[in-house]
């Protein structure tokens, strides 16, 4: 006599009760405190004080950051482009602009699925 | 005859070990020649992790090569930076603030702690001890915290910028600092106990890989593996820098010259670098954290060196004026520690390959660089002496008089 697991469909009954199970892992295990203060994540852009001196894109060791003027010299429309696949996250960029209009956020859950999508507009 | 067929004739097989995680989880590749079981020849063979980290330097300015630098290696990713960092500053005669030399020495003595833990882990691990590798990774992960609090990220904490620090240390994180270090201690005093006491441990680590004071001196290995042949070669203690000016080093120092001897060395360098961390926190001083630097050095050229987790750091650059180095050289210390690996292991077992590879605590990404000697090599190589005699007229022309700085003689 077989074992029932060794049996075809045998495990039918244990792949549908995964189905519905909630996933074992968890984003957050000790909850959001488990990412520090401080912590260095994904860029925060305020277009309204930036100047347009491009001195992030100067120091970026990896030239993951993009900085646009889409209008006029007058109105100014400031745009940022962020390459996550490039960028190391050593936020130089942050000390280094004059106006500092960028900032680091703790936001770290930026993985994807594809290439494309990780050149985000902050 | 081939080297096959005369090993076949004497009935030797030659093992290769790697080049996919010889041991550690790094590519390197060891060609070992047995006899029955013993390791008659050892051949060691790296540079699989060659990625142009010095290139890539000079074709950057200094701000975009400090993170390359702090990209070296993954462990002491701030002992390459403060040295950088250094040299940086001793070519554009900048004066950095006191409190920065504070908080560099307490983020250098967390990361000599947690690479020191990680090496415990990774030792233990290798010899079939792997309760002790979960205690010291749990102990580990306390530290990480800490740096990541302090710096923003885990590994690379960018806590370096040229003329200072980058974060100033908050008062309730110095707390936190203090809290883990008695924390640490404690649980680090049970491993030192451990070491020192359990027969097994001592069993499987003493007698092997046995490197000489004599040897060590010929391969000029250092850090923790020259410390454990009774050779003082603390950068701290026999040149210091920054903060270790104002604090001294209690020079640990051990004469087994084996595996066993790298290992107490490396725990009780765990317990001073406590001391130090505590001594930092009391007596650090208020004031600014950074100088603005120049984005362009003088011309000329600098060396420096800073006592890395795995033994001591040489860095250089040479500059032509520019916004861009015009050379960067680094020197990491496992670079150093590689030239008495077959010695080291040469009339050992097979079995105490992996932890022989692993006592030096290799990692094979800081030390792939290619070098090129032009003619025969020899003209161009510059003893101790020379060295030293270059840096104090260097260090004189700036002004600064290196008489008053103490070297203490071992």
């Amino acid at each position: 006599m077989k074992n029932k697991q060794e049996r075809p469909g045998g495990l039918a009954g244990l792949a549908i009760k995964n189905l519905f199970r909630n996933p074992a892992t968890q984003v957050h295990q000790f909850g959001e405190d488990g990412i520090q203060k401080g912590y260095r994540g994904k860029l925060l852009y305020d277009s309204t004080t930036c100047i347009n001196c491009v001195m992030c894109m100067r120091d970026c060791p990896t030239g993951a950051i993009t900085i646009k003027n889409l209008g006029t010299k007058e109105e100014k429309q400031m745009h940022a482009y962020l390459n996550l696949g490039r960028c190391v996250f050593c936020c130089q960029c942050v000390d280094t602009c004059p106006k500092k209009c960028l900032s680091c956020s703790s936001d770290v859950l930026l993985a994807n699925f594809n290439r494309e999508s990780l050149e985000i507009e902050l | 005859m081939s080297d096959r067929e005369k090993n076949e004739r004497n009935h030797k097989v030659v093992v290769p070990i790697g080049p996919q995680h010889p041991s550690l989880k790094e590519p390197g590749s060891f060609k070992i020649t047995l006899d029955g079981e013993k390791v008659e020849r050892a051949v060691v063979e790296i540079g699989y992790n060659h990625r142009g980290i010095e290139k890539a330097c000079e074709s950057r300015n200094y701000i975009q090569a400090l993170y390359i630098i702090e990209r070296v290696c993954g462990i002491c990713s701030h002992a390459h930076t403060s040295c950088f960092c250094q040299t940086f500053e001793d070519l554009a005669g900048l004066e950095v603030p006191r409190r920065a030399h504070y908080i560099r020495g307490i983020v250098g003595e967390l990361e000599r702690l947690h690479s020191h833990l990680l090496w415990l882990g990774v030792a233990s691990h290798e010899i079939g001890f792997d309760t002790l590798f979960m205690y010291t990774w749990r102990d580990r992960e306390l530290v990480l915290d800490l740096l990541a609090r302090i710096g923003g990220n885990r590994v690379n904490y960018g806590v370096n910028t040229y003329g200072g620090v980058r974060r100033d240390l908050e008062p309730e994180l110095m707390e936190d600092v203090l809290h883990v270090c008695d924390l640490l201690e404690e649980k680090l005093k049970y491993y030192a106990d451990l070491a020192m006491t359990e027969s097994t441990l001592i069993a499987r680590l003493k007698g092997i890989g046995v490197l000489l004071p004599e040897d060590v001196k010929k391969y000029s290995a250092v850090g923790p593996v020259a410390r454990a042949a009774g050779i003082m070669d603390d950068i701290r203690v026999t040149e210091p820098y920054g903060v270790f000016r104002e604090i001294a080093v209690n020079p640990v120092t051990d004469d087994h010259c084996d595996v066993y001897g790298r290992t107490l060395v490396r725990v009780k360098e765990m317990l001073e670098a406590i001391r130090l961390i505590r001594i930092m926190v009391k007596e650090i001083p208020d004031g600014p954290i950074s100088v603005r630097p120049p984005r362009k050095l003088p011309v000329g050229e600098a060396l420096s060196r800073v006592e890395a987790p795995r033994g001591e750091d040489i860095h250089y650059i040479r500059s032509t004026g520019a916004d861009a180095p015009d050379r960067v050289r680094v020197r990491a210390p496992s670079e150093a520690n590689w030239h008495g690996m077959s010695h080291m292991l040469e009339g050992f077992q097979l079995a105490d390959v992996p932890i022989i590879i692993a006592a030096i605590d290799p990692c094979y990404s800081c030390t792939d660089r290619a070098i090129h000697l032009i003619g025969d090599g020899v003209n161009q190589l510059t003893d101790w002496a020379q060295i030293r005699a270059l840096s104090i007229e260097q260090y004189k022309a700036r002004g600064i008089d290196p008489g008053s700085i103490k070297i203490r003689e071992f």
